[in-house]
């Protein structure tokens, strides 16, 4: 008899199987989780994979400071359900160091100072694997992404200087000081995630159903009313039912005009949208066609 | 889109794409994506920016796929970029590869996991040596379907001879391959004819555009032809806490048949016994978990084992081993040298591993072999010989991709420098399965020689068919038998009515033929008695592999060439096979379009023009100056 596992299935048995790599054969490996629909997937494909037992490894935040404090609230619980240990590594405390300059003026972000805070805390900790939530659809520098992907001691990523990956055999050989980026979600698309969002029942911070919010227009984008927003003159805050289709930084992570209150009306507007995630809510993306591959390069997410 | 979104996606296809921008597939892939409405709007933007920006008259599709900026810069394509879409009937997963010889790894690499494989072909251009890369590549990783997308149809004026000499080419090259199936599509990809709808610019090919073909393909066979049980261990779940004191579970992912509760597996390498007594999944036990399922296994008995380890059918083993024989396309630029030391990662094993020998390396061109090359470079592919510290349990790659690769990693850099495939496992004695051990009995084999007061030996007749081995094996069979000397021919046509009658006549089954005789005549000349093989064995290494054998039990190999040109075999023709060949009827026959590799170092050089019994009376002289009658 012929049996087929369904394509969500088969999306995840994949990643559940990368999750077990990555356990047996790095020394210190740790789990990338800021809140965010494709980290919250990341939290239950380590269930599926190691339950009974606990998570070998801890999950690590990048905090920028720029939060939407639902997402924190909503990270604390999932954390405390799961009894699993949470490391915070904070991007204020890298600025007050002297470690990064914050960025000032409008359309400043700590989306890049994120990378300084993470590499030093893949430094202190001494992890040798960081399990992120990357997909490889999206964008196109991340096309090429590895499901390994490998990075020198300085964190960088070298794209002529990535290992072939063939069958499912990963090589995540590193030498003191190297690690690896690890992405079980790389053959998952935007709607594979929020259909086995709802597939599994996962709660997602609430950010994500429509809700009425103050915010202000900027490039065609919907930019939260926050301290965190330095706004122009001209920009006046209004009130409009909006949703987020992605959690960053507050200061550069637009809302998009929504209705969607429930899970099953959010994956129907996915399913019909017209614009990329990065496209529609990222404002840093929007710079130039390379500033993904440029990020990378540096060592981010 | 399916009508409901929260519907399950359809059914996964696999593809990976393999041709130049030459040829125009990055214009193929955006135009598959940009007509299947899978590229949205911003991205359509930026492409239309750069196209502008770039002073092209047109909106070049190309850029939809091209991510790194060196490849934009460059026009070209350098590594693997993975793009999915979904349409009503499937959900794909395409691996786009470049194409030039120099990136052959990347395309290796995309290939190792599709269900099939798109080549590339420039109508104006013709077969050239890179697609017949593409296709080698292509039935090298076992890629069950071949489509060849011959392009830019528009620039031969949808000449329908240009369309069907490409694809007969790449047909008569497929012969000689293992290549399974092969369809042609005639396509323009820039103007999008033949890609998602239909042309009328070929009124003469009935077949369907690409996007059809790929929706309809059945791979769901493809993914059962093996199916007896395999789940290597990939990690041991211990909670150590009150509620499961003693729970051990073996987790990992099934990679082929089905495991059921109370089934009987066997742990290998150590060769263990037990029962499945559970099979846990976060969402709670199940009954039965089949591949490519990540399940985790709680035995019957309790067990040491560990990550590494295989659990596996127990009437069904799969090989345990520490030498193998294996395909390899070296992906480092530093070359593979004989006698190098690699570690080696096989399903979810790690262990050294040590290059004994450097068979051959192919020719992709012209597919021969050439043997003891001394090295593999960088995207060369060739056979080598793999000795390993630890055991690796193995199935032929042939049988299952997934315990039959591996990957070699330097362990200077930590780099993956070898890409392997497992042709053949040796165990001493050679026995494929771990439960038969080779039994030695009490008598010797000089106790059998001097019973039948001779000793055995095997005469290896190898030529183009029609040469007259046969003739000459028999009436040497006959002279030996009427002078009191035990001896037995095996011929290659009767043993494909018998011992061979599975095989067919590609590459893989020719070694095994080859194989199966070499192991018959050898375990008769251990028996006793003079062995006369009379087959075409047109391969080389093949017959080394042979020799080899018969020198490992020292038993004594001789090996002949019958030596008969070409022109000689054709006019005999008793069966017809030269004809039928040259009708276009036959296919891969050996001396028409299959090559015939001469013995380098035959033990003896028999004229096929002469009379038998002159190539007969030569034999006999030299066995007897050997010592063997």
């Amino acid at each position: 008899m012929t049996r087929e596992l369904s394509y969500l299935r088969l999306l995840e048995t994949e990643a559940v199987f990368v999750m077990r790599e990555v356990a047996a054969e790095f020394e210190r490996p740790v789990i990338l989780f800021s809140g965010g629909k494709d980290s919250i997937v990341l939290l239950r494909l380590a269930e599926k994979a190691f339950r009974p037992a606990r998570f070998p490894f801890p999950i690590l935040h990048v905090d920028t400071g720029h939060n939407f404090p639902e997402v924190i609230e909503f990270r604390d619980r999932r954390v405390r359900e799961l009894g699993e240990r949470l490391i915070v590594a904070s991007v204020q405390e890298t600025i007050d160091s002297g470690r990064a300059h914050e960025e000032t003026g409008v359309g400043a972000s700590r989306n890049r100072l994120q990378t300084v805070t993470l590499l030093d805390a893949i430094a202190a900790n001494g992890f040798d694997a960081a399990l992120g939530g990357a997909r490889r659809d999206e964008e196109r520098a991340r096309a090429k992404e590895r499901v390994f992907s490998f990075r020198d001691d300085m964190g960088q990523w070298d794209p002529k200087n990535q290992r072939p990956e063939l069958w499912g055999i990963y090589n995540g050989r590193v030498r003191k000081g190297e690690h690896v980026r690890v992405f079980p979600l790389s053959n998952w698309t935007e709607l594979d995630v929020w259909r086995y969002i709802h597939a599994e029942r996962l709660e997602v911070p609430n950010i994500y159903f429509a809700h009425p919010r103050r915010v202000i227009e900027r490039d065609g984008m919907l930019l939260a009313d926050s301290r965190f927003v330095p706004r122009r003159p001209e920009e006046t805050p209004f009130e409009a039912t909006v949703r987020y289709r992605t959690v960053g930084d507050i200061a550069v992570t637009g809302a998009v005009r929504s209705e969607a209150e429930t899970l099953e009306a959010v994956v129907a507007e996915i399913a019909a949208t017209r614009v990329t995630e990065r496209g529609e809510t990222r404002a840093d993306d929007r710079v130039s066609a390379a500033a993904m591959e440029d990020r990378k390069r540096e060592g981010y997410f | 889109m399916s009508a409901n979104p929260l519907d399950a996606p359809p059914e996964l296809l696999r593809v990976v794409t393999a041709g130049s921008v030459d040829d125009g597939k990055s214009t193929l892939i955006g135009r598959l994506l940009h007509d299947t409405k899978s590229i949205l709007d911003d991205q359509l933007d930026q492409v239309q920016l750069t196209s502008q920006e770039r002073g092209d008259g047109r909106l070049d599709l190309a850029l939809l796929t091209d991510g790194l900026r060196a490849e934009r810069e460059q026009g070209i394509t350098i590594d693997v970029a993975y793009r999915f879409f979904t349409t009503p009937k499937r959900s794909f997963i395409l691996a786009d590869t470049p194409g030039h010889v120099r990136y052959t790894r990347n395309m290796v690499t995309g290939a190792s996991t599709a269900d099939v494989a798109l080549v590339l072909i420039d109508a104006r251009q013709g077969l050239v040596e890179q697609s017949k890369r593409h296709a080698f590549i292509a039935s090298l990783l076992h890629v069950p379907h071949l489509v060849a997308c011959v392009n830019k149809m528009d620039l031969v004026d949808w000449d329908q001879g240009v369309f069907d000499a490409i694809v007969d080419d790449l047909a008569a090259y497929g012969r000689r391959l293992a290549l399974p199936e092969l369809h042609g599509i005639p396509i323009s990809a820039l103007n999008g004819d033949n890609v998602v709808d239909r042309s009328d610019a070929a009124p003469w090919y009935d077949g369907p555009p690409l996007l059809s073909y790929l929706e309809d393909i059945d791979v769901a066979a493809d993914r059962h032809v093996f199916d007896e049980a395999r789940l290597p261990v990939q990690w041991v779940v211990r909670p150590h806490d009150d509620a499961h004191h003693d729970y051990r579970g073996h987790a990992g992912q099934v990679v082929a048949g089905t495991l059921r509760v109370g089934d009987e597996v066997l742990v290998l390498p150590k060769g263990e016994r037990t029962r499945i007594a559970q099979l846990d999944t976060f969402d709670g036990p199940v009954d039965e978990a089949f591949a490519p399922m990540s399940v985790t296994a709680l035995l019957e008995d309790d067990l040491d084992v560990a990550r590494g380890d295989l659990l596996c059918a127990a009437d069904a083993p799969a090989q345990v081993t520490r030498d193998l024989h294996a395909d390899v396309c070296w992906l480092a630029e530093k070359p593979a040298q004989p006698s190098g030391r690699y570690l080696v990662k096989h399903t979810t094993r790690t262990t050294r591993a040590e290059l004994t020998r450097i068979e051959h390396v192919v020719d992709v061109g012209s597919l021969r072999t050439e043997p003891d090359p001394g090295g593999l470079e960088l995207n060369d592919i060739g056979r080598v010989a793999l000795r390993t510290a630890a055991p690796l349990v193995v199935d032929r790659y042939a049988d299952n991709r997934a315990t039959g690769s591996f990957i070699l990693i330097d362990e200077a850099t930590n780099e993956t420098v070898a890409a392997g495939m497992v042709v053949e496992a040796v165990r001493d004695g050679g026995a494929r399965s771990p439960n038969v051990v080779w039994e030695r009995g009490e008598a010797t084999r000089d106790d059998r020689w001097a019973a039948l007061g001779q000793a055995g030996a095997t005469i290896w007749l190898t030529g183009l068919p029609s040469s007259g081995k046969s003739a000459i094996a028999a009436a040497l069979e006959a002279r030996l038998v009427g002078g009191g000397t035990g001896a037995y021919l095996i011929d290659g046509d009767n043993l494909r009515h018998g011992l061979s009658g599975d095989l067919g006549f590609d590459a893989g089954s020719r070694a095994e033929n080859v194989r199966r005789a070499g192991e018959a005549a050898r375990m008769l000349a251990d028996a006793g008695l003079v062995v006369l093989v009379a087959l075409v064995s047109p391969y080389a290494d093949h017959r080394e592999r042979v020799r080899r054998r018969h020198a490992e039990e020292d038993l004594p190999f001789v090996e002949v060439y019958v030596d008969t040109p070409l022109e000689v075999c054709e006019a005999r023709d008793p069966k017809g096979l030269y004809r039928r060949a040259r009708a276009g009827t036959l296919h891969g026959l050996t001396g028409v379009d299959d090559p015939y590799e001469p013995p380098p170092e035959p033990d003896l050089v028999l004229d096929g023009t002469q009379p038998i019994e002159d190539g007969v009376a030569a034999l006999e002289s030299l066995l007897g100056d050997r010592g063997l009658l």
